[in-house]
């Protein structure tokens, strides 16, 4: 039951639009910093264009595809019409705004401060306050998400809420609750120095409030992809969810673990103690947990799909496989950069593994392959899905749909491995310019020039997405049916509360984030004499 | 079960999920703490108290290794991009009276016939940061220093604004404009050094960085030089040094060559 389409087409089409925009962005980056380019001579441009894609990327498309897709899933998974629809859309033209007033200033070279703010350096305040509504537009998704469930829970209480719902509202909570921490940041410390009311900022702290928003974002990237891995997948290929518990537990899992494990990315801060570090180094090996119960209930899920259409044999199975249905392609493909991608993600994890690799382009490479890699091909895969229930007409290129995930694939791969191999010969992140002709990174030409070469292929898959969804606004009428999600091989009759409400979950992540937290930001806070002078962008 | 039951100890998914998370915590926390800072056979701690508190980040109030006395004076100055932001007319009147007893090295109109810097149209936090140095002593010059010692703070300020007010004259080196040197708008990225123009003017400016067109190239020189062997040593946190010590000697000939050689109109404006 999808009613409040045009809300939903509106999330998506600014989420595509956006990515399109930033997309380009990052293929020029790519070459202007590649051997191929010729060389700007002014690298602030270049953090202009980084910061706009970064923020993009980072902040914008993600939070939009989440919101999009969880209006969806209220609607279709609770069958229940959209509690606070002009609420909704409030929140959707917060998000306009914010975004509008955050580019411009990045445009005029007065922010060019790169999406993780990076204090002391201090960009325009608008640039800032325009993430601010970004994230409040967010929030009122959050919302909105939670007043849903109750609504629906009134109506049928003590039913097991469904999957796609409880995962859901799982990860409007994780957002809603990391995203403080960059609030903070920005409103307590980095706000007041941009409007001018002070000239100090404490940077250590800065960093520390980052790292509490910035690893548990990347789970709120990845929630709409693993929804789709449980909720979308066997249905689309004709199987059935392995485990609706496991499932269950797997998100519960994010909730309690991705929070207190942000200071890995603070490794090589001296303002945190070391014990610290320690305690997030080993909550940091935790959060595999529920990735690997992932991928072991996905792969039963999809055995059980080729069992019913016929394979048998140990592996002879995979051959019964539905290839040619896109949903199928886009799991294998994100499967395989999700292994890829988490074997790099091990590395980053281990203190001493990290020091050879931190701020390097090995970095770049790993979350382009994890982010830009696994969980937008299912972005896409959710947007293919939906765009029949939502435009009420027929996606007819099904075979351009192959081509384009196809292309994103080996565009990523091509892309993302010489990154990490550059990185792993010690070649730093974020730089505007590299001197190939100079004998010590000459080796690194090539490298660098097929991972410029991959960011094009990219960019062609990215076109093509954009020209099938928007062919598909006017193909012609067809009636897809009532959405619908996977059904679990034993549909639960009922759940026992825990697994059933989030209470519990959100209570612990709460708490976990007082421990891991509580005193190295006290600490910081507290002290005397740990700010310093600002640096403002584009000061004389 | 109920909504109700479920921070209750008789529900088992409380007990366990809680009593799991716990036990993680306390684990790691022990290791973190206490086992690990001891695993460090180089590290000597009073006791346990201590190594919790090392390993918590506690600031240490008594450090066991004595610091050397510093020898030689550091630079103390604070700049912001608001230093000396908005001056007034009284200011710069009362900074060109003082200024007369600069003109004898500097020129009358702040652009200097002999190898002495031209101060004319210079950021007005650059001049407030030297004259700082050279009065605190971080920076020594056996000319200058004399000079600047019996200034106060009003007086420093005075003339910074008064140069930074002075229109920007040619030079009196003239030579015909070269073309950019690699160093200065590329800089060298594998040996650390950024373009000198991301923070001398050309590309970008950064607080308390001058701009150097139309220097005296003998003068940059020497600076370079003397930052290269540390004999200079004002710069904060090592940014000049650290720059200089990387550059070659052919680098330090061609960026001097090349600014000295450049008109200042091609200078961003300020503000
Ligand atoms: C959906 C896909 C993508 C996402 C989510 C994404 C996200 C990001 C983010 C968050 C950053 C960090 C910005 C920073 O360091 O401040 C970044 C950097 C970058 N991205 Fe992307 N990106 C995506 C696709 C691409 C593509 C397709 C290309 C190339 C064609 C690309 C090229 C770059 C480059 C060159 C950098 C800068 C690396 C550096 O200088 O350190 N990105 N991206
Ligand atoms: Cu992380």
């Amino acid at each position: 039951m999808l009613v409040n389409r045009k809300l939903i087409l509106a999330h998506f089409w600014l989420a595509f639009a956006v990515f399109g925009i930033a997309l380009t962005l990052g293929a020029w980056q790519m070459f202007i910093r590649s051997p191929i380019g010729t060389w700007l001579s002014n690298p602030e441009l270049y953090y202009r264009s980084l910061t706009a894609h970064g923020t993009v990327m980072g902040y914008v498309f993600p939070t939009l595809v989440a919101m999009g897709f969880g209006y969806a899933i209220s609607e279709t998974a609770l069958q229940q019409r959209l509690v606070g629809v002009r609420w909704a859309w409030t929140g959707f033209w917060l998000i306009v705004i914010g975004s509008i007033m955050a580019v411009i200033p990045i445009a005029l070279g007065r922010a060019s401060v790169l999406y993780t703010f990076y204090p002391p350096l201090i960009g325009n305040v608008f640039y800032y306050l325009g993430v601010v509504l970004v994230v409040v537009g967010s929030w009122i998704w959050v919302a909105l998400m939670s007043v849903n469930l109750r609504v629906w829970r009134k109506a049928n209480p003590g039913a097991p809420v469904p999957l796609a719902m409880f995962a859901n509202v799982a990860g409007s909570y994780l957002w809603a609750w990391t995203a403080v921490g960059a609030a903070l940041e920005l409103l307590l410390q980095i706000i007041p120095v941009a409007a001018g009311l002070k000239n100090t900022i404490d940077a250590g702290l800065a960093r520390i409030f980052f790292s509490w928003t910035l690893h548990a974002i990347v789970y709120f990237w990845l929630m709409p992809t693993y929804i789709a891995y449980y909720t979308i997948v066997p249905r689309a290929i004709g199987g059935r969810v392995y485990s609706d518990s496991m499932a269950r537990i797997s998100f519960i899992l994010f909730l309690v673990v991705a929070m207190p494990i942000g200071m890995h990315h603070t490794f090589a801060d001296p303002q945190v103690g070391a014990g610290f570090k320690f305690i997030h180094s080993a909550f940091t090996a935790l959060v595999a947990l529920p990735t690997l119960l992932t991928v072991f209930t996905i792969c039963a899920s999809v055995e059980i799909a080729a069992r019913l259409r016929g394979g048998r044999g140990m592996f002879g199975w995979i051959r019964a496989l539905p290839w040619d249905n896109p949903m199928m392609l886009a799991l294998a493909f994100s499967f395989v950069m999700l292994g890829f991608g988490g074997a790099g993600g091990l590395i980053n994890m281990s203190y001493q593994l990290d020091a050879s690799i931190h701020n390097t382009q090995w970095i770049t490479g790993h979350f382009h392959l994890i982010f830009g890699g696994a969980i937008v091909i299912m972005y896409f895969a959710i947007a293919y899905d939906l765009w029949p229930h939502l435009t009420g007409r027929e996606l007819m290129d099904i075979r351009l749909i192959r081509t384009q995930l196809w292309l994103w694939f080996i565009g990523m791969i091509v892309t993302t491995f010489p990154w990490h191999w550059v990185g792993i010969l010690g070649m730093p992140r974020r730089m505007a310019y590299f001197d190939f002709a100079d004998p010590a990174i000459a080796p690194q030409a090539l490298s660098v020039t097929f991972s410029a070469i991959g960011g094009f292929v990219l960019l062609a898959s990215g076109i093509m997405f954009i020209v099938i969804l928007a062919r598909g606004m006017r193909a012609p009428l067809a009636d897809a049916g009532p959405y619908r999600f996977a059904l679990a091989v034993h549909e639960p009759k009922t759940v026992p509360v825990a697994l059933n409400t989030h209470a519990l979950w959100v209570a612990l992540m709460i708490g976990l984030t007082l421990t891991n937290y509580g005193y190295p930001i006290l600490n910081l806070a507290l002290s005397s004499g740990t700010s310093v002078p600002a640096v403002y962008v584009g000061a004389q | 079960m109920s909504r109700r039951d479920l921070f209750t100890i008789s529900n088992s998914h409380f007990r366990i999920g809680v009593g799991i998370t716990a036990a993680i915590l306390i684990v790691t926390a022990v290791a973190g703490f206490i086992v690990l800072p001891f695993a460090q056979p180089w590290v000597q701690f009073a006791g346990v108290w201590d190594a919790i508190c090392s390993a918590a980040g506690v600031p240490q109030r008594t450090a066991n290794v004595t610091v050397p006395e510093q020898a030689k004076r550091l630079s103390e100055v604070v700049l912001t991009s608001n230093t000396l932001s908005r001056p007034s007319q009284e200011a710069i009147g009362r900074g060109a009276t003082l200024a007369q007893r600069c003109a004898i090295c500097h020129g009358p109109t702040g652009v200097s016939r002999a190898d002495s810097p031209n101060l004319a149209g210079q950021y007005a936090a650059v001049i407030y940061k030297q004259l700082h140095d050279f009065r605190s002593g971080a920076r020594t010059n056996a000319v200058m220093s004399p000079f600047a010692v019996n200034l106060t703070d009003q007086e420093i300020a005075d003339l910074s604004n008064y140069y930074a007010y002075l229109p920007r004259l040619p030079a009196y080196h003239p030579t015909p404009q070269l073309p950019k040197p690699n160093i200065v708008i590329y800089g060298a990225p594998m040996r650390g050094i950024a373009p000198c123009g991301s923070c001398h003017g050309s590309l970008d400016n950064k607080t308390g960085s001058p701009w150097l067109e139309g220097q005296s190239e003998a003068y940059m020189k020497a600076q370079l030089q003397a930052f290269a062997t540390s004999e200079r040593r004002n710069d904060i946190s090592q940014q000049m040094r650290n720059i200089a010590r990387a550059m070659t000697p052919q680098e330090i000939e061609a960026a001097a060559a090349y600014y000295a050689s450049q008109p200042p109109d091609v200078v961003k404006a300020v503000d």
